[in-house]
């Protein structure tokens, strides 16, 4: 009975004290007023030009200050849910791609389209891919702060060594595979690729778009892992796998193609623009290593993929927020990212990028984005990518044949489709 | 002696029959030492109650609910629990942590004999060996857990370089799927052998040497008197291990995290399906596919193992347990 009524007590108490805060911040009172706002991120590396950015904010908007809150990539999203539950989101966040329905879909982040109209802005200055992957339902919620695309990382040592010449424009599937049958060397430990399971995004995506097949249908309510070109694309990889071009993924799973290909172990490797920081820190390919175009298939394609900036929906600040979101999507900021960050989403401002990283030729990052395929996703991406590791793992281990596995894992993604 | 005496005059005051004043000074007396007691546990008390009962009830009632990854649920009755029934995940997860923690019980045995090894009169350096044997216990699961992997490692791990020096190739232990549980379970049970051994000591400790001195008298060598003497005597002990070892095991999670590959350093592990345990399960489901009701009904179906498990525990001591 008593701790009942203490209950009682306590929540009646909260109850006071948030309607009184309530009251405080009071939307109208707060619409332009002084305000500090949240940030929140997950890259450390990106800290610094993050605070920057919000300086350079200020300095515009002297009544607003920003304050950067990071939290490690493995916790972001579990603290951003539970902050949200607990109505203590951020005011202004950084947003994937396949967590981004989910926040829309219940109404987490606030949808732009309107202020975007009110500020006049072109949305044109952005890759389109990365501005469709923001929309939902009709609705724009993100402004693109910076994009990735896919390419192939080589090892020129080894290639000069075995008399393979370097990946170019318009090299073809076919180019590809006899490239990787000459650079393995199984006296040395050397393969020509790794295929990974592990990440989508830098391997069978790309094959699988390559091959003119799809992870997910447009309207995203169906899964294209069924379609014969779907698997013709991920067949690109079991094929390496069992010619022994790649180490089998027992290998990799102890030892990650990244570092393999760091050790000097692999020929090739398929990884993101965003390389460029750990490879030119790395000893042994700073000097080593350098960027091609992904080789085509039926067509060519890269994944695209890029963070945005999104409003709080509950936030008090929403002007102040939406102010701030504005800048960070604005070519000086873009311009001031690109020297220290990620490629800016901002078109013509990537130069700045390119001339940071000019130990490897990020062009073709740049040029990947007129072929670039966007990162599939859906309202809940999360629950079908853990069946696509499922299913996939048990062929690329050579446990069943690609096509049944790709068909049971069409079959699972569909039902959880189903149930967003 | 005189503790036992006034505590059972106390509890039972009939026993004394006394005149009106005494037997009001003794009940206020009762509920004053009562009230104490109540004040002294409160904090931990408290602790459990908004810590751990709290969140258990709320789980249970979530059990029956389908979450929002954002919060709020919808009551949705039996649903979590007919899907649990024909989900084969589960089936194998469970499978996976049932065997997991028979394997883990290895460990009791060997800590018992190192703790009679450590306790034998006249060994040199008992404080150092003590302090490594526990260095695990109180060293971070996750660092444990990294270097774990790097020794696994079967292309540039310690262990299959050892082996190869001796002529023999090691399976990849954490990938390959004959393997993989074993190699966590060793894992588990280095790192627990410091804490049962503590216990152990302990116990034997606690074993009046004259027990010893009259079985040394009838003629019992020193295996025969840890037969006849120590383990019997330690039986309570063992029971004590045995019991929080196999609620442990049953909740094992980090190290399938951190080397099995449910989080992201080996994502892709072909060697999951084997080691994936229900805390691991329930952690996918929860955190990373956002179906926390189904989440919830998961460590649900997990609380009543272990409530079975630990009660048939306690059912069976009555046979081999020997409280002194």
């Amino acid at each position: 009975m008593t701790s009942r009524m203490r209950h009682g007590l306590a929540a009646m108490v909260s109850l006071v004290l948030a309607v009184a805060l309530a009251g405080c911040g009071d939307d109208d009172e707060a619409a332009d007023g002084p305000a500090t706002l949240s940030y929140a991120v997950w890259d450390v590396n990106q800290v610094p030009v993050m605070e920057e950015l919000a300086a350079a904010f200020t300095k515009d908007h002297p009544d607003i200050t920003v304050k950067v809150q990071m939290t490690p990539w493995a916790d972001y999203w579990t603290k951003l849910r539970a902050a949200v539950s607990g109505g203590e989101a951020p005011d202004v966040f950084w947003m994937n791609g396949p967590n981004f329905q989910l926040y829309a879909d219940n109404k987490v982040i606030a949808p732009l389209d309107e202020r975007i109209k009110d500020a006049k802005l072109d949305l044109g200055v952005y890759p389109k891919a990365l501005v469709d992957l923001y929309t939902f339902e009709g609705k724009v919620y993100g402004l693109p702060k910076d994009f990735d695309t896919v390419g192939v990382w080589y090892n020129k040592e080894l290639f000069t060594a075995a008399g393979v010449p370097f990946p170019k424009d318009g090299w073809t599937w076919a180019d590809f595979k006899s490239a990787a049958a000459k650079l393995t060397d199984p006296a040395k430990g050397v393969y020509g690729i790794g295929a990974g399971v592990g990440s989508a995004q830098e391997y069978y995506y790309n094959t699988i778009y390559q091959a003119g097949g799809q992870v997910i249908s447009p309207d995203g309510k169906k899964s294209g892992f069924d379609q014969p070109a779907s698997i013709e694309g991920l067949r690109f990889w079991t094929d390496l796998i069992k010619a022994k071009q790649s180490p089998d993924i027992k290998t990799m799973t102890d030892t990650q193609p990244i570092q393999l290909f760091e050790a000097g172990k692999l020929a090739m490797y398929w990884g993101g623009s965003w390389n460029v920081t750990e490879f030119g820190k790395n000893d042994y390919t700073k000097t080593r290593v350098d960027a091609g175009p992904l080789p085509m298939g039926v067509k060519k394609a890269s994944i695209i993929h890029g963070v945005a900036n999104v409003v709080s929906a509950k936030t008090k600040y929403k002007n102040q927020s939406w102010e701030f979101v504005k800048f960070l999507g604005s070519q000086p900021a873009a311009e001031i990212l690109g020297k220290k960050g990620p490629i800016p989403a901002y078109n013509g401002t990537q130069a700045a990028w390119k001339q940071a990283n000019a130990a490897f030729n990020g062009q073709v990052f740049l040029d990947a984005v007129s072929y670039a395929v966007p990162y599939p996703v859906s309202r809940n991406t999360a629950a079908w990518n853990e069946a696509e590791t499922k299913h996939l793992t048990r062929a690329y281990n050579g446990e069943v044949d690609i096509e049944t596995a790709a068909k049971a894992l069409a079959a699972e993604m569909n039902d959880l489709l189903a149930k967003e | 002696m005189t503790v036992t005496e006034s505590g059972t005059t106390r509890a039972n005051p009939a026993v004394v029959p006394a005149p009106g004043p005494r037997k009001r000074r003794s009940w206020r007396s009762g509920t004053g030492e009562a009230l104490w007691g109540y004040l002294l546990i409160a904090p931990t008390g408290l602790g459990l109650a908004v810590f751990y009962l709290w969140p258990v009830l709320q789980t249970a009632y979530f059990s029956f609910t389908e979450w929002g990854p954002f919060g709020g649920h919808e009551w949705i009755g039996l649903e979590n629990y007919e899907t649990l029934a024909g989900d084969e995940d589960v089936l194998r997860a469970l499978g996976n942590t049932v065997l997991y923690t028979l394997v883990g019980l290895l460990g009791i045995p060997v800590a018992v004999v190192l703790a009679a090894l450590l306790n034998r009169r006249g060994l040199r350096g008992v404080a150092v060996y003590r302090a490594l044997f526990f260095l695990p216990v109180v060293t971070m699961p996750v660092a444990v857990a990294m270097v774990w992997r790097w020794m696994y490692n079967g292309d540039y791990g310690l262990l299959n370089q050892a082996l190869s020096a001796v002529g023999v190739e090691g399976p990849h232990w954490i990938a390959d799927p004959a393997t993989a549980l074993y190699a966590l379970a060793l894992v588990g049970i280095w790192s627990s052998i410091g804490y049962n051994l503590v216990i152990f000591l302990a116990g034997m400790q606690a074993i009046p040497r004259e027990l010893y001195e009259a079985a040394e008298i009838d003629g019992a060598g020193a295996v025969a008197q840890f037969r006849t003497v120590t383990l019997p005597m330690l039986s309570p002990s063992i029971f004590f291990v045995s019991v929080v070892s196999v609620i442990g095991s049953l909740q094992l999670f980090d190290l399938v995290y951190v080397i099995g590959g449910s989080g992201q350093t080996a994502r892709g592990n072909p060697a999951y399906p084997r080691i994936q345990t229900v805390v691991a399960l329930f952690y996918e489901k929860a955190f990373v596919t956002n179906d926390r009701g189904y989440a919830a009904a998961i460590v649900m179906a997990l609380l009543l193992l272990i409530v079975a498990l630990t009660a048939v525990q306690f059912r069976l001591q009555k046979k081999w347990v020997h409280y002194a």
